[in-house]
């Protein structure tokens, strides 16, 4: 009998890759840092974990996983995210 | 083998007695098993316990149908309980009763030997509490000389502490025992 | 050294997994299992046992929090009855398909309506087939000492599935009876260190566990489960041997027979009935009939070689059934076992045969109405309807 997986179980330790979800983007968040009262909401919200938290507790967005989903801008309370149309590439 | 099924009321301590026999029997190298049959767990209710002993390892596991001793650790259960069904010719019976007179219970014709003691009346005169099984242990093992007196004894205080060694022996020394012959009662 | 003790089978069950050494225990009580969740916090209490006692909601937590723990590399140990295995059945079935080797007691009681609290061997009958490995057993000392085997057959590198040991619930479970209790250092000794290799929940070696996945793949992973059933039916005998090597006691493995070499129709029986079923082949046989035993232990994997070969060439068998298989009207294990026998027995004449349900006790008596009714069938050549124990009774 011929097996396609060497497991007995469904699981995958190679094959693991990681979905490039920068380039599903059509738009981009852009955050007002004035705005910004650091309440950690967007990074709590963020399903890439695209929104990365700093010691001084301050919090940028790292676009290289950011898919454009907006659920930070829609979550922000003090509507200091904004989505702007994507222009050319994924790089940050 | 021998089987014996013990009646009692919830909270009198029927099952316990019922484990403290196999652990005696156990304890001096032979076999014993002992399962409790209730409705609902709680005081008040009929309790039965059914104690099978025997010298080689015991295989049925269900409930006693003939039994070859009944110990009956409350007298209203001799009306409430059907305390004499299937009783084996020859067989037991141990009840704790103040009745001095026994024609007033009816025994049944398949009864070879009554032993009967107050255990009621010892316990709370010892425990101040009414739970009779140390009491009537003590009686059965007079009554059937089927477990060593002395190991018996040893597993109560194990189980229940220096002050039931005192009701166990007053069970053993003040049980009444009756042979009953052709025509009793 | 060995210690005599005198336990109920749950104090048994509670014995033997603590001496196993699990790392990980979760169980939520439920009658006639809840003394055994009780006994194993007093020993984590007494300080007896090292296991994380996770103190749960419900069944399905208690199924959950134990498949998470054995993924992350815990040996573990549950135990239920009924209600609550049928309220665990969703992490239960995956629990079997993620290979997990986890213990689990399960005190067998009837599934409700009408109410009820007493034993019998519907509630894990009925989930089969969901993928663990069933093993059906007789007494106190049994529990204990199967519950050591499942582990070490568990977590066996060719098997690796979660077992379940199941006892009668009050027959078993509250009776009270001699129990030798081994030693921790020959349990040591019997059972190792269990170290997965195959799933894993590890930072250091990460791997994606149960994606989505396509058939193709999943009807890989169905068959190699298979194949570790069908492992286990070669290793339940050969630990059995092993086990009797180290501790001088034999259950047969899969199935046991008793007096069945020269018998010319076999009873079969599984679970605490079979102790009174020997006493009636015992009678029986003093009576001039040469009747046999098959005692069923395990259920999954199903034992079919070894049925057939207890019951090939006789004239008749019958099967008492604590359970019942709705649809077919008859007992669930009948059902099994007239499967095995399609083929090398298919025309041996076969009787169905229920008792004990609910409480109901099954007694000698009910043992001797189930062997006129095989040696019925043995004259008349002829399989029968189903013979419902306790009715047939009161009729006599």
């Amino acid at each position: 009998m011929k097996y396609i997986s060497d497991y007995i179980v469904p699981i995958g330790p190679e094959g693991l890759y990681i979905i490039d979800t920068g380039k599903w983007r059509t738009r981009r968040p852009e955050m007002d840092i004035v705005k910004c009262k650091k309440c950690g909401t967007c990074f709590l919200y963020c399903p890439v974990h695209a929104v990365k938290r700093h010691e001084d507790k301050s919090y940028t967005i790292d676009y290289t996983y950011c898919k454009g989903c907006g659920i930070c801008a829609n979550e922000c309370r003090f509507d200091s995210i904004e989505m702007i149309p994507e222009e050319g590439d994924s790089d940050a | 083998m021998k089987e014996i099924r013990l009646h009692g009321i919830g909270g009198m301590g029927t099952v316990k007695a019922g484990e403290i026999l196999v652990h005696e029997t156990v304890k001096e190298g032979k076999y014993g098993n002992s399962m409790p049959f209730f409705g609902f767990e709680r005081q008040g209710a009929p309790v039965t316990s059914f104690v099978r002993l025997d010298d080689k390892p015991i295989r049925p596991k269900n409930k006693v149908y003939q039994p070859d001793c009944v110990i009956v650790l409350d007298p209203s259960l001799l009306v409430s309980a059907n305390v004499f069904e299937g009783l084996n010719d020859n067989s037991i019976f141990v009840v704790n009763s103040r009745i001095e007179n026994l024609e007033a219970i009816k025994i049944s014709d398949r009864v070879a030997r009554i032993a009967y003691v107050d255990a009621t009346g010892i316990a709370m005169e010892l425990l101040n509490r009414a739970i009779p099984n140390t009491i009537m242990l003590g009686a059965f093992a007079r009554a059937t000389g089927w477990a060593e007196r002395k190991s018996l004894e040893e597993v109560i205080v194990k189980f229940f502490g220096e002050k039931n060694r005192e009701a166990f022996r007053r069970g053993y020394d003040e049980v009444k025992v009756i042979e009953l012959g052709e025509g009793q009662l | 050294m060995p210690e005599i003790k005198v336990q109920n089978g749950n104090m048994a069950a509670a014995t033997g997994a603590a001496l196993c050494r699990p790392d990980v225990i979760a169980a939520y009580p439920i009658t006639p299992q809840t003394p055994v969740v009780e006994y194993l916090t007093q020993f984590k209490a007494d300080g007896e046992i090292e296991s994380t006692m996770s103190e749960v909601e419900s069944e399905l937590s208690a199924m959950s929090v134990v498949t998470g723990a054995s993924l992350a590399g815990s040996r573990t140990f549950t135990a239920t009855a009924s209600q609550g295995l049928a309220l665990m059945y969703e992490p239960y079935f995956r629990a079997s398909t993620l290979r997990l080797p986890i213990v689990m007691a399960v005190v067998n009681r009837e599934m409700i309506s009408p109410q009820t609290l007493w034993g019998g061997p519907q509630d894990a009958l009925c989930v089969r087939d969901a993928g663990w490995i069933q093993i059906y057993v007789e007494d106190n000392q049994e529990i204990l000492d199967t519950i050591i085997l499942a582990f070490r057959l568990a977590e066996d590198k060719g098997v690796l599935l979660p077992v379940n040991v199941c006892y009668d619930g009050f027959y078993l479970s509250h009776m009270s009876e001699r129990v030798e209790v081994p030693d921790q250092a020959s349990v040591d000794a019997f059972l190792p260190h269990y170290v997965p290799e195959h799933i894993k929940l590890d930072p250091i070696r990460p791997m994606s566990v149960d994606p989505l996945t396509n058939g193709y793949l999943l009807t890989e992973y169905r068959l190699r489960h298979t194949q570790g059933h069908q492992r286990a039916l070669k290793l339940i005998d050969e630990l059995d041997a092993e086990f009797a090597n180290q501790f001088g006691r034999s259950y047969g493995g899969l199935v046991e027979e008793y007096c069945n070499t020269d018998s010319d129709a076999v009873l079969v029986t599984m679970g605490s009935m079979t102790g009174v079923a020997r006493e009636a082949v015992d009678l029986a046989r003093a009576r001039g009939r040469k009747i046999g035993l098959l005692k069923l232990r395990a259920v999954r994997p199903f034992p079919g070689a070894r049925v057939v070969k207890a019951i090939a060439g006789r004239k008749a068998f019958g099967v008492v059934d604590r359970s019942v298989s709705f649809g077919w009207g008859t007992g669930i294990t009948f059902q099994e076992i007239r499967s095995a026998m399609y083929g090398e027995g298919s025309n041996i004449p076969a009787v169905p045969m229920i008792g004990g349900l609910g409480g109901e006790d099954v007694t000698i008596e009910h043992m001797m109405l189930a062997i006129d009714c095989i040696y019925k069938a043995v004259e008349s050549g002829l399989s029968n309807e189903t013979v419902w124990l306790n009715k047939e009774i009161d009729i006599m």
